[in-house]
């Protein structure tokens, strides 16, 4: 497997991709083909489904480069699984198809998400040297001035960047709403959610650029200052207006998601409704406090929340824009930044404290993504 | 007032028409058009700034600013060139991008269906239980799994001294992030998917399994061709979030394996240095994403209403 990996490795970047997509697809097809054929009655599936419980156990953990045992160990539970299989009460083939479909999922996720989470948890308990040290790490992260910064700063970043989104996007949504053009208006506002973060953040640095008083400005910001005969500001050196500078490079990108969201919660709206109100006499604004607004509530709260946790996420536009500014860190940055220092239980104890941010809202958002759809 | 409506059915009818066009004005009043094309500039002037900036000389670039291209307009593709073929080409990154994104789109997509149809389709035990497991792993961030699973790439595991698995060191250049990116999008896709799978009508499912169909042929046969869309629209969401990512490139994609992400974050550290090639560069990162997006929009838009946001 290493070797296998290794030899692809060694192969022009562009060449790489088919080949590592045609041996995927290839041991797909395998497993869908022994799905297919393995549970037909007959003493030749059988032997079929018994080779299979008995090699391909045996032949991943040789292609992982395990020791002896181990592979022997995988081979008997192989066998084991064939047993259970023969015997099961759905009919013989049953087990083993299921297991096919599950297996590839079940193994990355245990591998790569749900171990590694106990590590981490575990891991924020442990000093640099893996020496069990309590809740020290935590008590480091609370006590630091900077780390003080950090934390209000990310909650900062959870208050203003969904608001100022779904604001903006809400507005601009009913504003183009059913008018002409309002495809093109659309795209527009909804392009930044394919420019990447890094994208983003350089375009969002030449707005901010800032030169000397006696030179051009070349930062579109700083230019429209000094058309109006002010002096050029050096934004991203402003405590704390650099903070909400970047923020504004985040609400630039999500106020499409919130646009393209609530526009399609708005032409839901029920036509009687608003009818109804048309004939009590309502003006436009009333009808959007009192009819839209309730209507859309669902999405609405979903659009805040799933805004929330992406800002909780982000660190890529802080990593991009403000190294180098003051007082602009936030957790999912730091948590990197500490990582990259080989400070592995403190940037664990970061990542602790933002799971744990997170938390709630992502079950309040899971809550009312369900709630919409059983409204629907 | 019934009366007078059953009566005079025309009067109504012209009420609501004028009720309807009133709206229509008001909604798209003279400040509304105005706000919303307000936003409209705001939204679009900090990206063409950007274009217009990685289309001029580089002695313009750096002595004024891009809205001078209105007044003196000297266009030149210098800066492509350069960003492309010159000495800190990012021609390797771009490339390693291309070559990080598509096998980390095909991986989970394919993992992700197999799983959806066993959830959506087979009766087994604890079945729902563990979808809802699958469901609430989205709510690990990706930091989370960060550190162990690095360990894992390089160290593999180890029970005392005897080798389970040995890990990916030196195991070529992206192997690291095609795992690492296909592990990180299974709970999303496998939630997705079953939604979409869960609701192909189960006449249709029965009627194969009458026929004899097994599990295998209704999955390749049937489930698959009538998720397409689904599949469609997950597709272009991981590419997108691939070709954009720059956590699990800072982390899992080291050296030579650097996507453009990656070496473009690394330019804006050294800002002064290389500021000549920040423009072109970023417009050529942003280049195919938007591409994509521009062309596959309407697929992109399905994903996101159909709830496929990842943090």
């Amino acid at each position: 497997m290493k070797d296998l990996l290794t030899w692809i490795g060694t192969l022009p970047p562009l060449l790489q991709v088919p080949v590592i997509v045609g041996l995927f697809l290839a041991a797909a097809a395998g497993i869908i083909l022994l799905i297919e054929v393995a549970p037909r009655p007959g003493r030749k599936f059988t032997i079929l489904r018994l080779a299979a419980c008995l090699v391909i156990p045996g032949l991943a953990f040789l292609l992982l480069g395990s020791v002896w045992w181990a592979v022997a160990v995988a081979v008997v539970l192989g066998g084991l699984f064939f047993l259970l299989d023969y015997r099961s009460r759905e009919g013989r083939g049953y087990v083993f198809a299921l297991f096919g479909f599950l297996a590839p999922a079940f193994a990355l996720l245990l591998i790569g998400l749900v171990y590694p989470t106990f590590a981490t948890l575990w891991n924020s308990l442990l000093s640099n040297r893996g020496v069990f040290i309590g809740l020290d790490n935590f008590a480091w992260v609370f006590s630091q001035p900077q780390n003080i910064v950090v934390i209000r700063n990310t909650i900062f970043w959870v208050l203003v960047v969904p608001v100022f989104s779904t604001a903006i996007g809400l507005a601009y949504a009913v504003f183009i709403d059913k008018s002409r053009g309002e495809k093109f208006f659309k795209v527009l506002v909804f392009m930044p959610m394919a420019i990447s973060f890094v994208g983003a953040s350089i375009i969002w640095r030449f707005v901010y650029d800032y030169r000397p008083a006696d030179r051009d400005q070349i930062g579109v910001l700083n230019g429209i200052v000094t058309l109006f005969g002010g002096d050029p500001v050096n934004w991203l050196q402003q405590v704390p207006l650099n903070s909400f500078l970047l923020m504004v490079v985040l609400i630039w990108v999500q106020t499409g998601f919130a646009m393209v969201v609530l526009s399609a919660a708005i032409k839901g709206v029920p036509i009687e409704q608003v009818e109804a109100a048309q004939l009590d006499g309502t003006n436009a604004w009333q009808r959007f406090w009192n009819v839209t607004i309730p209507s859309i509530r669902p999405s609405l709260i979903v659009v805040l929340t799933t805004i929330s946790i992406a800002s909780l996420k982000v660190f890529d536009i802080v990593r991009t824009m403000g190294t180098a500014y003051p007082d602009t860190g936030i957790i999912a940055n730091e948590m990197v930044t500490l990582l990259q220092k080989f400070e592995a239980g403190r940037s664990s104890a970061f990542a602790v404290i933002l799971f744990l941010l997170v938390l709630p809202i992502v079950i309040f958002n899971a809550r009312q993504i369900q709630k919409s759809r059983e409204i629907r | 007032m019934t009366t007078s409506i059953v009566a005079n059915p025309a009067l109504k009818e012209s009420v609501v028409k004028t009720a309807t066009r009133n709206t229509k004005q008001r909604l798209t009043s003279r400040g509304a058009t105005i706000a919303s094309l307000v936003i409209a500039v705001l939204w679009t002037i900090p990206t063409i700034g950007l274009f217009l900036t990685s289309i001029r000389p580089e002695t313009d670039t750096l002595r004024t600013g891009w809205w001078n291209i209105l007044v003196n307009p000297t266009v030149t593709f210098e800066n492509y060139g350069n960003v492309l073929f010159g000495r800190d080409s990012l021609l390797g990154p771009f490339i390693n991008s291309i070559a990080i994104s598509i096998p980390a789109t095909v991986f989970p997509l394919v993992i992700a269906s197999l799983a959806g149809y066993a959830f959506a389709w087979m009766k087994f035990k604890g079945r729902d239980v563990l979808f809802v497991l699958v469901f609430a792993l989205q709510i690990v961030p990706i930091q989370m799994a960060l550190v162990p699973l690095l360990s894992l790439f390089s160290r593999g595991i180890t029970i005392g001294d005897t080798v389970i698995y040995e890990g990916l060191r030196g195991a070529g250049l992206f192997s690291q992030v095609w795992i690492a990116h296909t592990i990180f999008a299974l709970p999303l896709a496998i939630f997705l998917l079953h939604n979409f799978i869960s609701e192909i009508p189960a006449d249709v499912i029965e009627a194969a399994r009458v026929d004899g169909a097994s599990h295998g042929q209704i999955f390749f046969r049937i489930v698959v061709p009538l998720s397409l869309p689904a599949i469609a629209s997950f597709a272009i969401f991981q590419f997108l979030w691939v070709w954009n990512d720059l956590l699990i490139a800072l982390i899992f994609a080291t050296g030579q394996a650097a996507p453009i992400t990656r070496a473009l974050a690394e330019l804006t550290g050294e800002f002064g240095q290389n500021a000549e090639l920040l423009p072109a560069g970023a417009f050529i990162s942003i280049l195919i994403p938007l591409t994509v997006f521009l062309a596959l929009q309407r697929y992109f838009v399905r994903g996101l209403l159909a709830g496929s946001t990842k943090g």
